[in-house]
């Protein structure tokens, strides 16, 4: 975890950026160091890497599920730290978690001994659901010190003076809210996702679109829309769960070790996760070229 | 007062992004109607905690708890409140805000079910849907509330997550919120959450103070030497407490629920108790930066108490605060004095009290020295709610009390 490119680097390059979500540690750490690695392979070129809190107020059911089976596999911020130093991958890691746990890390109240530590370990930035622009001075600050990126999140609702906040406090990309609620996957794609890109199309930070991408054919609609990156996590996070039972259920999540021995669901997990992952990447590609179609053909 | 939401280094707004329009719309609405009075609503509100409500509360001189402690005991009397808590005060003041915002649909959530009653009681008063979250344990230990919520015609969704209590019903509040934060109102039930929150619930519960310092002038000629009030989230207690803060002399006395201990589990994540001012650390949850029950790492650990509406392991920004400045001065009682203090009240003065409010009543019993000449406790809620609760706990506890339902139990169990 030494030499991953920035994320200025990723969404430099002419295409555009697929971002995949997991829990770490969901269900167990040896498992999810498969499952995340698998996505760098399916072309993963950013991952956001979630650091399980208790009380995920913004997540849906999937991801709420997923960060209980991590908890209860053990998940701690330190491990968290462990688990990026252990990956096998040249994507940039950006950690998504709530403000207690980056405020509550090391000896001192504050984000810095957290922001200094995620520095060490080779992270690139962070996503922050429960906190906005309003109280992300502390935090913008450490990430200053260390050189690491604070991404924010643009919600349907977002306007005005709070656009210009944001805009003034973010970097890396921005997060655009494809639609209002919770984080998890749908059936369609949103027109709010038109609306919440056309309000930041001045910004020079890359902007990467998520909430309810599911399908290769979302992704490819969304960067046809104007996304710089996709963000998807539900949809992955369901292959998970669909091997190792829903949350709540701890003694399922504890008999995971003894599916391993049996017939290997973790390697099968990862596989699919893999393939997964090539149908978002190559939808988010197809995308980009029929934008391109359509600008040429407008040109004529 | 907050300015800027802040209490000292507490409270702010540590919320989604997809919920920080409405709270900037939440905040214009608080300042004009609440703070300014703007087209009357101040106005109204009064009139309708009066006529609906039954304010104003007596303030009740308790003669036989005088007499046992040696002091005079002064009974503010909130479990006469229509709906049997202050928290129709807050509850009819948020539903009315909705109202005039022109928001559509009203949700909450609820621990012990009398935020929940509330909500249900003012959104049927005043024609507004109502959905109101609750955690299954809670639901099943409060039974008769999740009947009278349904009966105001709120659908009661039950929350599974975790040990189902307050906590997680809160955050599957927020989640509802995100999703209709358009058309929606969140009736908050304490002054916890993001700001405005912990300043408007404050705003409209500090009529139990306001009342409670004229009663105290007109009955007494002064005022008392401390108010006493049990501490949840802290809606009742500041309620008690807001008019009083300026007033040096009186001593603010919190009374959390200690549980059956005050010792952390830190490898299972559950504290015993819901002691949060006494033993919690700082950190941020649902919306504000206040004091937590929490492991070393910052998760939000799993609280105790033998009362619903005390279970949460989170305090009020602003009480955080006053605990910090010296002004409040947090206590605890455990589950068995609660249980025994319910008993001795219900037989001292003919008046069956909230579990929450048997701990206000456990701390005079055990620091009758702590309250001064003249006390006010505040009876934030009555007690029909508990019932089946105390009959369970005081059959499986040794209490120093009369009661004893299980010699009716061979005669068909009843009950």
């Amino acid at each position: 975890m030494a030499n991953n490119p920035d994320l200025e680097a990723v969404f430099e390059r002419d295409e555009p950026a697929f971002v995949p979500y997991l829990a770490a540690g969901d269900p167990s750490y040896e498992a999810s160091l498969e499952y995340v690695e698998a996505l760098a392979r399916g072309g993963a070129d950013v991952i956001e890497l979630g650091l399980p809190f208790s009380e995920p107020i913004a997540e849906g059911k999937t991801i709420q599920n997923a960060i209980v089976r991590a908890l209860e596999g053990g998940m701690t911020p330190d491990r968290f730290f462990e688990f990026v130093e252990d990956l096998d991958v040249d994507v940039p890691l950006v950690c998504m978690t709530y403000y207690n746990l980056i405020y509550q890390y090391g000896e001192e109240d504050g984000p810095r001994p957290f922001v200094e530590k995620a520095a060490e370990v080779g992270l690139t930035g962070f996503v922050v659901p429960d906190l906005p622009a309003e109280e992300a001075d502390p935090l913008r600050e450490a990430c200053d010190e260390f050189d690491l990126d604070l991404v924010f999140i643009v919600a349907p609702t977002t306007r005005g003076d709070r656009l210009d906040r944001m805009r003034e406090q973010v970097s890396g990309y921005v997060y655009v809210q494809a639609r209002l609620g919770t984080t998890g996957a749908r059936d369609d794609v949103s027109d709010q996702t038109d609306e919440s890109l056309a309000r930041i199309d001045d910004w020079d930070v890359p902007k990467a679109v998520g909430f309810g991408i599911k399908e290769g054919d979302h992704a490819a609609r969304i960067v046809r829309a104007g996304a710089d990156g996709i963000i998807v996590g539900s949809a992955l996070v369901d292959i998970v769960a669909e091997h190792h039972g829903s949350a709540g259920s701890q003694t399922e999540s504890g008999n995971v070790a003894e599916g391993y021995e049996n017939d290997d669901p973790v390697s099968e997990v990862a596989d699919r996760l893999e393939t997964k992952a090539r149908e978002l990447k190559a939808g988010a590609l197809r995308g980009a070229d029929q934008r391109t179609e359509t600008v040429s053909g407008d040109d004529r | 007062m907050s300015d800027t939401g802040k209490f000292g280094e507490y409270g702010g707004q540590y919320v989604p992004e997809a919920l920080m329009p409405a709270i900037e719309e939440l905040t214009d609405a608080y300042e004009r109607y609440v703070l300014d009075n703007e087209d009357g609503f101040m106005d109204e509100f009064r009139e309708r905690l009066r006529d609906f409500g039954g304010r104003p509360t007596p303030l009740q001189h308790a003669e036989q708890l005088s007499a046992r402690y040696d002091t005079e005991v002064y009974l503010k009397r909130e479990d006469l409140v229509h709906g049997g808590a202050h928290k129709l005060n807050n509850a009819l003041g948020q539903v009315l805000l909705a109202k005039y915002m022109g928001k559509e649909r009203i949700i909450a959530e609820t621990g012990a079910g009398q935020h929940g009653t509330a909500t249900a009681m003012a959104a049927a008063h005043l024609d507004m849907p109502c959905e109101i979250y609750m955690g299954r344990t809670d639901i099943n230990r409060q039974r008769p509330n999740v009947f009278r919520m349904r009966l105001n015609g709120a659908e009661v969704n039950p929350v599974t997550v975790g040990r189902g209590t307050l906590k997680e019903a809160i955050s599957e509040t927020m989640r509802d919120w995100a999703t209709t934060v358009e058309t929606t109102h969140y009736v908050i039930g304490s002054i916890v959450g993001p700001a405005p929150f912990p300043d408007m619930v404050r705003e409209f519960q500090s009529v139990i103070s306001e009342e409670a310092r004229e009663q105290a002038q007109e009955r007494i000629g002064r005022l008392p030497d401390s108010v006493v009030a049990c501490a949840g989230g802290g809606s009742n207690t500041m309620g008690a407490f807001a008019q009083f803060v300026d007033d040096g002399d009186v001593d603010l006395l919190a009374v959390e629920a200690g549980g059956s201990s005050l010792t952390v589990d830190e490898a299972e994540g559950v504290a015993p108790n819901s002691a949060t001012l006494s033993t919690g650390d700082e950190g941020v949850l649902h919306g504000a930066r206040t004091k937590l029950l929490q492991d070393s790492d910052g998760q939000i650990m799993e609280s105790h108490s033998v009362s619903a509406g005390l279970d949460y392991a989170g305090v009020g920004p602003e009480l955080a605060h006053l605990v910090d400045e010296g002004r409040v001065t947090p206590a605890n009682v455990d589950d068995a004095a609660a249980l025994e203090a319910f008993h001795r009240l219900s037989q001292d003065e003919g008046i069956i009290p909230a579990l929450e409010t048997a701990h206000a009543f456990g701390f005079l019993h055990e620091n009758p020295d702590a309250v001064g000449d003249v006390t006010v406790i505040n009876v934030s809620g009555r007690g029909d709610k508990d019932l089946e609760t105390v009959i369970e706990e005081t059959d499986k506890r040794d209490l120093d009390v009369d009661v004893d339902m299980s010699v009716f139990d061979a005669a068909g169990g009843a009950m």
